[in-house]
């Protein structure tokens, strides 16, 4: 069974965000088009440019927030949106490549900006079923 | 929230007794119906916050107390660094002194009316608002730390505003203790091109009518009467905040067992004050703090700007800029004893009341004003602190209304348009590049800004002195 997909979770204030996927890298490139999906309809957003991100954390859920973090940086310092995540953990280290394009107001009708990624709600677990969560809530 | 786990002082004051690891009791200001009213995680945040060490008399919760990270948004604690003391970067929280200014116009609502729209267009067009947008200025490395050093200060000598108005900018417009050396690389690259810019989610600049005045002899001293246009800007450190705030969290997370800090939550992550990491985080906040304030000068020059080419006639001094997210070092009376303390306000306002020497002269005897933020349709307000806030709150007051749903629900419950189009029936003129935004900003996802501003009058921590209802909107 295919478990990739990612959801909004309420939080009072900001925004939650939950990549699920049937590995744990999947989880982890679900959970950066959930905050992509904060931002704009990732649909919008085309996969014509490539950026390398690589990160190293004590345990997995440090390291998820690092990695959204990269995400938020990259965002912030390019102007670029992302809509297609290539990820590869393995002992806490993460090495992953990020698609997307420049912002485009016109064409991808940006909501709100997210500030960073917090320890929030912060999980990073298989569940019984099987499936992998990534979650944490992004300040906006 | 269950009431039952209070004890009640009076009609605004909620005590929770120490249990657990918790040091000092915890504190809500808040009427019955506000209490009921907030998220269970307030409670579990403000307990938690009772745990940090040094932490003095009590962790307190303004009446727009919502569910935060670590701390709660409109969370305030004040540590003593000779007590072990520590400061939080999730105490600050990532939007570094965000806070609101705002500017007298020496209009009524007769005067904006007559060219509202060219207004809201002209302003629309002028200040850069929304995700992505950048400013005009960009900073070489020399450049930025200047501005780090100097805050609002460096903008006027930039020829951004003028020196009169530093005067009616806490800290005078200039955070003292700045450390752009400890501003890492990063974040200084982040705000290479956000200086003068809005930002997006809850930051926007509104022209705003004096619907109503409570306290005459403040709303004088303040310079402000009914049927009276002004401008408030709400906005903060933008993107080398965030960075700062992101940073140092994460530094703080890897470092607590090292201080023996055992954290309840990671997000509550400190170092003492007295150790490198927390006086670098300080300097760091302090040159964040700067970049607020430069970041809010120069939006006042482009609004000054703005009026000058729509209404000539129009003088726009600044009435006063607060900041919500800092820790700043103050010194409060506890005991008897007068005591140099770290207070971090996290979504809450530094209220000084009559007579407090860091307000300007021209103020002082009536107390410092506090800038209360509205959201497109509800209100806003104008108080002023009080002598009794010292001993309620450290001088802190509520900073806005707080929302009372998720953007998750707002975005599922309105239309951007239909937001735009309900609030310009009701004469009020909306400018966003984001419907989506405008959505989950949508005045019904926020509290009742008059309840807050009620409780914090009637339990002491500042007083009404005028309600302000928008005119047009710039919504980030």
């Amino acid at each position: 069974m295919n478990h990739q997909r990612w959801e909004h979770f309420p939080h009072e204030a900001d925004m939650g965000i939950r990549g699920i996927g049937n590995t744990r890298d999947q989880a982890f490139e679900q959970a950066a088009l959930a905050m992509t999906a904060v931002i704009t309809d990732p649909v919008q957003v085309a996969a014509a440019e490539m950026v390398e991100i690589t990160r190293a954390a004590p345990d997995d859920e440090l390291l998820l927030v690092d990695w959204l973090n990269a995400l938020v940086y990259e965002m912030a310092t390019r102007k670029l949106l992302f809509s297609r995540f290539e990820v590869h953990v393995k002992d806490h280290v993460l090495n992953a490549h990020a698609f997307g394009e420049p912002m485009n107001p016109a064409k991808h009708h940006m909501a709100v900006e997210v500030k960073g990624a917090t320890y929030t709600a912060l999980r990073v677990a298989q569940e019984s079923n099987g499936e992998w969560i990534a979650q944490c809530v992004v300040d906006v | 929230m269950d009431i039952a786990l209070f004890a009640r002082h009076t009609d605004y004051e909620w005590e929770i007794a120490p249990h657990g690891a918790m040091r000092v009791p915890a504190v809500i200001y808040a009427d019955e119906a506000l209490i009921r009213a907030m998220d269970h995680k307030v409670y579990e945040q403000v307990c938690n916050v009772a745990t940090l060490p040094g932490i003095v008399k009590a962790s307190y919760a303004m009446p727009d107390a919502h569910w935060g990270y670590g701390f709660p948004i409109g969370g305030v604690a004040a540590f003593d660094p000779d007590d072990g003391g520590v400061v939080s970067a999730g105490g600050v929280g990532f939007d570094i002194s965000c806070g609101v200014r705002c500017l007298h116009t020496g209009l009524n609502t007769e005067d904006v009316m007559a060219v509202q729209k060219m207004l809201a267009d002209t302003l629309y067009r002028e200040i850069p608002a929304g995700l992505g947008s950048t400013g005009a200025i960009r900073l070489n490395q020399s450049e930025m730390d200047a501005m780090l050093a100097g805050g609002a200060a460096w903008a006027v000598k930039q020829g951004h505003g003028s020196a009169a108005d530093l005067d009616h900018i806490e800290e005078h417009g200039q955070m003292r203790g700045a450390r752009p050396d400890c501003v890492s690389e990063h974040a200084k690259k982040r705000q290479r091109d956000e200086m003068g810019t809005l930002g997006s989610g809850n930051h926007y600049l509104e022209v705003q009518k004096v619907v109503r005045v409570f306290d005459t002899r403040a709303a004088e001293a303040f310079g402000i009467r009914e049927n009276d246009v002004v401008v408030s800007i709400h906005c903060g450190s933008r993107g080398l905040g965030h960075q700062i705030g992101t940073e140092f969290l994460k530094e703080m997370v890897t470092a607590a067992s090292h201080y023996g800090i055992m954290l309840p939550d990671r997000e509550l992550a400190c170092a003492p004050i007295n150790s490198p990491l927390g006086e670098n985080y300080l300097g760091a906040m302090r040159a964040a703090i700067n970049c607020a304030l430069a970041n809010r000068q120069i939006l006042t020059h482009l609004v000054r700007e703005v009026f000058s080419q729509v209404i000539p006639k129009a003088r726009l001094p600044l009435l006063y800029d607060v900041s919500h997210n800092t820790c700043k070092a103050e010194e409060h009376v506890v005991d008897g004893k007068r005591r140099k303390l770290y207070v971090h306000r996290k979504g809450a306002t530094r209220a000084f009341g009559p007579g407090h020497p860091d307000i300007p002269d021209i103020l002082r005897a009536v107390g410092q004003p506090v800038l209360i933020g509205g959201s497109m349709g509800t209100g806003s307000y104008i108080l002023v602190g009080t002598k009794q806030g010292e001993a309620l709150s450290f001088s802190s007051a509520c900073h806005g209304a707080g929302r009372a749903m998720s953007r998750h629900q707002a975005y599922k419950t309105w239309k951007g348009r239909q937001v735009i189009d309900e609030l310009a029936a009701r004469g009020i003129l909306i400018r966003s590049p984001s419907g989506r935004g405008v959505a989950e900003e949508a005045p019904g996802a926020y509290k009742d800004v008059s309840a807050v501003v009620d409780a914090a009058d009637a339990a002491g921590l500042a007083r009404k002195v005028a309600r302000l209802e928008p005119l047009v909107c710039i919504k980030g």
